[in-house]
């Protein structure tokens, strides 16, 4: 059988940062397993400019993001096989994979990351009811059309959900020559980042109606309009705001969810906060040696925080494999009020470097806000910001020092006045 | 001149055809849309009856109790995908209760086999996620789940095997009746046939009264339902209906073939035959009406809704015979239990061919048997192994969610029937039936069908005349030039 000290379960960013680190902490036989024939994960269609802002300090397209990565295994000794999809995983961690080239494997790892990053909602998640013609694409498959196999799917778009990628996606299609008549959002408020509303959607006079949903898909064979309507605060559509729209492509960008299957299938759960495993500080999930980074732990807007988490689970890996991992922790985590999630779920200080990042979303628009950390009624730290929005990952650092001088217990985040 | 021509390839036509295959005859089946069991047999509960349900006395009852029994070698023959689930009828109270008698009742004269009534509590004990408002309950333990489109694929590529043709696209717009044979006008042209047997579904109607015979009337009924993801399989892998109650039939919850779980449908007349779209205030009331036998439905984990319609005739009855046009036979308002009944349709309409004179002379070479997919998600490390080191492109996945490979959806796209849509890779495969509903796989699936069949990437439609998925090369990619951008 084959034997790695650190199998890498996908190859894009939060698995490639994982496998550098690692190997950067001393790590030497690692090998990352990758589904598509390249590396790169989702970034690989991102061919418009924004990554890298955090973490290059420049802007770069998604693929030249991604060859910044593969090019540093070039002096390495990390191994990868693309082509390759992992199938499971199993409480021994033999690692089972099968490809064209290799066949089925079976290859035992000391250490796993899993990095399968995450999958878009489609039209039945949502419900989105009518007629079942073609012409309802996910944008992320549209994008995929587009921008790797180089065909459009259509010429007059209505984008349901107004995430980051349908946003991209609508400034992609205008730029190919089809029309965007609309970005319909349920919510009162977009869930894309500010940046991409103004680019894409304003410098096109793309209309962004929030607090409006599709309900109804028409046409047999291929979509010929939607019905859209106004909701209310309850998000029940307004029968009186019905209105069609006439156009021969939906886009969906209603959400992501985590690619949990194979963290499942190992008996890893999934807190249902964040559709991802539960993770320390170094990105440990609660089976011993397994670790987990990037959009397969929570869904990330920003590929650098990406990178980020995977340089935790790297650091991670090289500790436990030294047996230098701490396996008790200290602190819990929890969302209090306007809070809907935080990753890590729990804290081992003597994991802990300088300071701990929290990474977490708000629930709603918060303008003159606060969001405060709590240690039973102990005030730990705040972090405050000019405006937080569900779209954009609350970044919150706490020192080593701060909490250090805590009792153990439960560190609570809340949305507060200011 | 053929001896016998189909119209229609639902489920009846294509059962039909299989069954004819079993004879020197020159048999033809023409359908309209692109692929076998587009309308009606791919939106449908997909449960094979117990028997008990359809009247005694009726054609429903005859032909369902018969048709049951029928499934278990067919499924060793075919391999189309069949489990003997068994099947509950619950009781909340004692009306309900009471209808629980007169099913059992009417199901022993039918012929049903495996029916007791059973408590409350041993429902629960057979299937603990069920509602604990559960009085008693009819067990049929001879039901069972089936995938509808793929036994009508199998049925159809065995048949093809055994020398009937299939056209597709070919819409049968008027019958004439020349002397003692048959001319059907059609989009592809003429057709001539001795004998024609009517099996058009929901248009079935219409292709009677093309030859005058129109004394029935077909009425769409719709159903809508909704599929909840795999990990809910846990809720319950017994089919379980709600007694009637007040004439009205409750909804089911039901495993599938495939263990996702199945919730609907409604029962309601529309105008237009061809109107399969769903409304959010009819799912809704299933999913109401639905958690009354569970727990509790997560409307979270439903991956899509869908609808088909009843061929429901003005008679109430399946309308199978010869007309009194001599030589046109109807198999018309075949509405549920159709799925169920057609094996035993199939068999009965090729004794009423011999009973017409045909002569029907065993072919020696007739082979029952089709080959089973090779599915990677269902082998051993060991298995794999081999079949990689045979053929690489099984050690492709190419639909993530199901976890179906290149090999498969190869083998899929060859077997006799001409693959042009993505839905119909879908229906053989799996490949898009999962969480991700072919988010990620569609364009790799295209792909495959494109270099497969020779058709370039714009031909290729999800389902049927018009439902295409790409409109042109995009300026990048022409900018970038040729084909292999
Ligand atoms: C369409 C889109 C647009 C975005 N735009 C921006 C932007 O403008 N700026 C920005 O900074 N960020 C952007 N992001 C966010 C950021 O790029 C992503 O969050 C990041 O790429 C996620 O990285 P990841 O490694 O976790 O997942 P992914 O990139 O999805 O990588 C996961 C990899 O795992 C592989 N895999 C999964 N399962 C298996 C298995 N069983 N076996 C083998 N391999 C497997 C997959 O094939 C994939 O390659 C965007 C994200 C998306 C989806
Ligand atoms: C909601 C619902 C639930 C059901 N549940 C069950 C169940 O659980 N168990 C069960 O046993 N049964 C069930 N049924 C019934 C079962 O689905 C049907 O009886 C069966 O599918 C009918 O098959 P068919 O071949 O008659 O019709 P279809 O599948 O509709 O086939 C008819 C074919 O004829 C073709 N056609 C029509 N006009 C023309 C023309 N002019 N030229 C060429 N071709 C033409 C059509 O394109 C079509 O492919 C259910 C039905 C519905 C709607």
């Amino acid at each position: 059988m084959l034997k790695y000290e650190l199998v890498v379960v996908g190859g894009g960013p939060a698995g490639l940062s994982a496998a550098v680190e690692a190997y950067e902490q001393g790590v030497r036989k690692i090998l990352i397993l990758e589904r598509d024939k390249e590396l790169g994960g989702i970034l690989n269609q991102c061919i418009h400019n924004g990554f890298g802002l955090h973490r290059f300090k420049e802007e770069l397209t998604g693929p030249e993001y991604s060859l910044r990565y593969i090019d540093l295994l070039k002096d390495t000794t990390i191994e990868t096989l693309t082509d390759t999809m992992v199938l499971e995983i199993s409480e021994e961690k033999v690692v089972r994979a099968i490809s064209a080239e290799r066949g089925y494997m079976e290859i035992e790892a000391e250490a796993v990351v899993f990095s399968m990053g995450c999958r878009e909602r489609t039209r039945g998640a949502i419900q989105l009811q009518g007629d079942r013609p073609a012409g309802v694409f996910t944008a992320g498959t549209a994008q995929r059309f587009i921008n790797m196999e180089g065909y459009m799917p259509g010429k007059r778009v209505v984008i349901l959900g107004s995430g980051d990628i349908g946003l991209i996606m609508a400034r992609r299609m205008t730029f190919e020559g089809a029309k965007v008549e609309a970005v319909c959002e349920l919510m009162p408020y977009s869930n894309g980042l500010t940046r991409n509303i103004v680019q894409c959607l304003d410098d096109y006079e793309i209309p962004l109606m929030l607090s409006h949903t599709i309900v109804k898909v028409h046409g047999k064979s291929r979509v010929e309009g939607v019905t859209i309507a106004k909701v209310d605060e309850n998000l029940r559509p307004i029968p009186e705001t019905y209105r069609r729209i006439d156009c021969d492509t939906v886009l969906l960008s209603v959400g992501l969810i985590p690619e949990n299957e194979i963290t499942q299938n190992a008996g890893i759960a999934v807190d249902p906060r964040t559709s991802g495993p539960k993770v320390g500080e170094l990105r440990q999930t609660e089976m011993e040696g397994v670790f987990a980074c990037g959009n397969v732990v929570h869904v990330h807007d920003l590929v650098d925080f990406v990178s980020e988490e995977g340089v935790l689970s790297g650091r991670g890996v090289a500790k436990y494999l030294k047996g230098e991992l701490e396996t008790t922790s200290n602190f819990s985590t929890a969302n209090g009020e306007g809070i809907g999630y935080v990753v890590p779920q729990t804290v081992n200080m003597s994991n802990v470097d300088d300071q701990v990042t929290f990474y977490m979303r708000v629930r709603s628009v918060y303008d003159r806000h606060i969001v405060r950390a709590y240690l039973g009624d102990t005030l730990v730290a705040e972090k405050k910001e000019r405006k937080f929005l569900p779209a954009e990952m609350v970044n919150f650092k706490i020192k080593k020092d701060i909490l250090s001088n805590l009792a153990d217990g439960e560190i609570r985040f809340v949305v507060e006045e200011v | 001149m053929l001896d016998v021509c189909i119209i229609g390839g639902g489920v009846i036509g294509t059962a039909i055809s299989r069954e004819l295959s079993r004879y020197q005859l020159q048999v033809r089946l023409v359908e309209k849309n692109e692929d076998v069991g587009t309308e009606t047999t791919k939106a449908n509960s997909g449960i094979v009856h117990g028997g008990y349900d359809a009247k005694h006395g009726s054609l429903k009852g005859f032909f369902s109790a018969k048709g049951n029994a029928m499934y278990p070698q067919l499924e060793e023959e075919l391999h189309f995908g069949f489990r003997q689930t068994g099947s509950f009828v619950v009781a909340f109270n004692e009306t309900q209760e009471q209808e629980l008698h007169h099913l059992l009742e009417n199901g022993i004269k039918n012929g049903a086999r495996g029916l007791t009534i059973i408590s409350g509590d041993q429902v629960r004990e057979m299937e603990p996620h069920l509602s604990k408002n559960i009085t008693k309950a009819l067990l049929c333990t001879t039901a069972g789940v089936t995938s509808p489109y793929e036994l009508a694929v199998a049925l159809a590529e065995n048949a093809a095997k055994n020398g009937v043709e299939f056209t597709f696209h070919t819409e049968v717009r008027g019958i004439e009746k020349v002397e003692d044979h048959f001319v059907l006008h059609t989009n592809q042209g003429p057709i001539e046939a001795k004998v024609v047997i009517n099996a058009a579904g929901l248009y079935a109607d219409r292709i009677s009264a093309m030859i005058g015979q129109d004394d029935f009337k077909i009425n769409p009924k719709q159903g809508q339902y909704v599929l909840l993801d795999k990990d809910q399989s846990f809720l319950t892998d017994t089919v379980v209906f709600q007694a009637p109650e007040n004439g009205t039939k409750g909804v089911l919850v039901a495993p599938t073939v495939h263990h996702n779980i199945l919730v609907g449908p409604n029962s309601d007349y529309i105008d237009e035959k061809s109107d399969v779209s769903t409304t959010q205030d009819v799912i809704s009331k299933i999913l109401k009406a639905g958690s009354k036998s569970v727990d509790a439905i997560n409307t979270r984990k439903v991956i899509r809704s869908f609808a088909g319609n009843r061929a429901s005739s003005d008679r109430h009855d399946f309308i199978i015979g010869e007309t009194a046009v001599k030589g046109f036979v109807n198999v018309a308002g075949i509405e549920s239990p159709g799925l169920t009944s057609a094996p035993a349709i199939a068999v009965h309409v090729a004794d009423l061919l011999k009973e017409m004179g045909a002569e029907l002379t065993a072919d020696p070479n007739f082979d029952p048997t089709r080959k089973p997919y090779q599915r990677i998600a269902e082998l051993s490390g060991e298995e794999l192994q081999n079949l990689i080191a045979e053929e690489p492109a099984y050690g492709r996945v190419i639909c993530r969610c199901e976890s179906i490979s290149e090999g498969e959806i190869v083998d899929a796209i060859h077997r006799g029937l001409p693959i042009t849509s993505v839905d119909a890779v879908k229906r053989r495969t799996r490949a898009g039936m999962g969480r991700c509903q072919g988010g990620f796989c569609a364009p790799r699936v295209m792909e495959i069908i494109s270099r497969e069949t020779g058709l370039s990437m714009e031909e290729i439609v999800k389902q049927g005349e018009g439902s295409y998925l790409l409109t042109k090369r995009s300026k990048d990619a022409l900018e970038r030039g040729g084909k292999d951008a």
